[in-house]
């Protein structure tokens, strides 16, 4: 380790003003801060004490994404392999999905990081953090036999025009990541629309159907059974299936307090509220599926976990925080029972709510004043 | 007003130039006044009905703008607002006639769109700042500037679109049909109104680039 700050110590004055690669300091200090945590502290204005910076706060988000990354990997190669009616091992189906999926998180993070890297160079400002996330949860939420160009034209539709616009990672109003997904998911709309898309090279005999595509076409039969979507033995996109493997992503984001459990919890209660109010109705088939299906099938548990609780997007007053989830959770079902062009509605659900999150904190805040001011006026006459 | 009386301004003065010239760049009524956006985003999915739809409001601005300049020494303050709007929903009628008569399938395309000039806040605008206190050339040619200054935003986000969108500019297949075997596909977004306020977005941010003094404080 300590060779390391050596070695980085060594190299700064090239990168500092006047240094040979001056121009290259944005890079030279993004890998700095990456490796040990800067000393700088916050001079002026209000800020929140914390012991950990915005990169150690990544890592850990990225360590809590890991679970499902690699059991989708598993998944993958399982999916592909049951599709041509072979069950080789464990280690060649998880080499299969790895190999599968490299390339997408390559290139995620390449067009991502260029980009990022090319306007903190104009802008004269830090590499942010936020791509460190963005980059591994845009492969995590695509399809895995989406074209590579499509990606890497999604990501760099999302971080240009969600979060460079804006001014950065930290002013983004839209979740980066998921606005890659809508990106692919209304430009090429074959490619991700949740049936046949998956497991397609030499399928000719397995339907390769999602569950989502099963539900959305009355196909009620097919659905496979609560367990297996639980453990995710299902086709889906790449690191969504598994609701198991997310939950255990979760507890590391809760034990480690960054994650928001508001969020997270009040997103399942929606879903399952609004899953029992279709019950009750009962109107056609879909609207019967038993409301706990809805929290295991597509990708409900990744967006409540992984997306809805993006510090930046969501609400930021803790009564909105409820509003947000609960919402989201209920919009997200909504959509997929009633919209017959959309299988899933976790991603129109979580970017709708993205938009609201500030109107929410607005009016949490307004009545908060006027409660105070009550309360005053009561006290002072 | 005397002075001005006495030497004959040339057609083509420098200040009537400037009419024309401003609405074009640094006071496009798209980009830097934000107006008519309703109609960039509806109609420029292609490229025919965004030229067509541009020639139509050059008309109906150009038209009413002289029009009302004309009448504006006659005009009772008070009913000058329903006076323009009579004058220009007369123009867009007549437009919508005439697209109906000649050019059918766009007319077709268009639809509401051409009725819809009647409500594009660049007409209004033009009509109640520019219009009301000049002479009628030089409204002429400020109707000309800011329709032309309006159509050329159109005309780019529209080729963008279609381009991007379907491969085609004009109707004739533009990307290459190699390029689809090769696993190309059209951008479905582009189709879509977002992406037209996006490639709006685009251009004032390449506008605002290339020229500093646009960039508003705040």
């Amino acid at each position: 380790m300590k060779a390391l700050r050596n070695f980085l110590d060594k190299q700064k004055p090239h990168f500092e003003k006047g240094g040979k690669f001056e121009k290259l300091n944005s890079m030279f200090d993004s890998v700095e801060t990456l490796m040990y945590v800067p000393d700088t502290v916050t001079k002026k204005g209000a800020h929140i004490r914390d012991a950990i910076d915005m990169k150690r706060t990544m890592i850990v988000v990225f360590i809590a994404l890991l679970p499902a990354l690699f059991f989708g990997m598993w998944n993958i190669g399982y999916q592909h392999f049951l599709s041509i009616g072979e069950s080789p091992d464990f280690w060649t189906m998880f080499f299969y999905g790895f190999l599968k999926m490299l390339p997408i998180i390559i290139i995620s993070y390449g067009v991502g990081l260029g980009i990022e890297i090319l306007f903190a160079q104009i802008r004269n400002h830090e590499v942010a953090e936020g791509f460190f996330v963005t980059g591994l949860l845009i492969p995590m939420i695509v399809p895995p036999e989406t074209p590579l160009w499509q990606v890497a034209l999604a990501v760099a539709f999302a971080v240009i025009f969600g979060k460079e616009v804006f001014g950065g990672s930290g002013m983004n109003i839209l979740n980066p990541a998921l606005l890659a997904r809508a990106f692919l998911f209304f430009a090429y709309p074959s490619d991700i629309s949740g049936d046949k898309v998956w497991i397609a090279d030499k399928a000719d005999a397995f339907s390769g159907a999602t569950p989502m595509g099963d539900a959305l076409v009355g196909n009620f039969d097919n659905l496979p059974s609560v367990f297996d979507m639980f453990m995710g033995f299902i086709p889906g996109s790449n690191g969504e299936t598994s609701t198991l493997m997310i939950l255990i992503g979760a507890i590391i984001l809760l034990a480690t307090g960054i994650g928001n459990w508001r969020v997270m919890l009040t997103v399942f209660a929606g879903g399952y509220v609004m899953g029992l109010l279709f019950n009750l109705w009962g109107l056609n088939e879909y609207m019967d599926l038993p409301a706990h299906y809805h929290l295991v099938m597509g990708g409900f548990a990744f967006g409540a976990v992984f997306m809805a609780t993006d510090p930046v997007t969501a609400a930021q007053t803790k009564k909105g925080m409820y509003i947000y989830g609960f919402l989201i959770g209920m919009i997200a079902v909504l959509i997929r029972v009633f919209n017959p062009a959309y299988p899933e509605g976790v991603m129109l659900a979580i970017l709708l709510m993205n938009v609201f999150a500030p109107l929410i904190d607005h009016y949490v805040i307004e009545a908060n004043i006027k409660r105070r001011l009550k309360r005053l006026k009561a006290v002072t006459s | 007003m005397s002075t001005e009386k006495k030497e004959r301004e040339p057609l083509f003065s420098a200040k009537n130039l400037r009419l024309i010239k401003e609405p074009l760049g640094a006071n496009n009524p798209i980009t830097v006044q934000v107006l008519g956006i309703c109609s960039a985003l509806a109609v420029t999915a292609k490229l025919k009905p965004a030229i067509v739809m541009s020639i139509s409001v050059i008309v109906v601005l150009a038209v009413s703008n002289v029009i009302i300049s004309l009448l504006r020494n006659g005009l009772p303050p008070r009913i000058r607002i329903i006076v323009q709007l009579v004058v220009i929903a007369t123009m867009v009628i007549l437009v919508d006639q005439v697209l109906k008569a000649f050019v059918y399938d766009v007319s077709k395309q268009l639809s509401v769109f051409v009725g819809l000039i009647i409500t594009n806040c660049i007409i209004m605008g033009r009509l109640e700042a520019f219009a009301m206190g000049n002479k009628p050339w030089p409204a002429f040619l400020d109707g000309i500037g800011n329709a032309l200054g309006y159509g050329i935003i159109l005309v780019i986000v529209a080729f963008f679109r279609e381009l991007l969108g379907s491969g085609t500019v004009f109707g004739l297949q533009i990307v290459p049909e190699g390029f689809y075997d090769f696993g190309y596909q059209n951008n479905g977004l582009m189709i879509l109104p977002p992406m037209a306020l996006i490639t709006v977005g685009v251009i004032i941010w390449v506008q605002r680039y290339r020229n500093r003094e646009l960039i508003e404080e705040n």
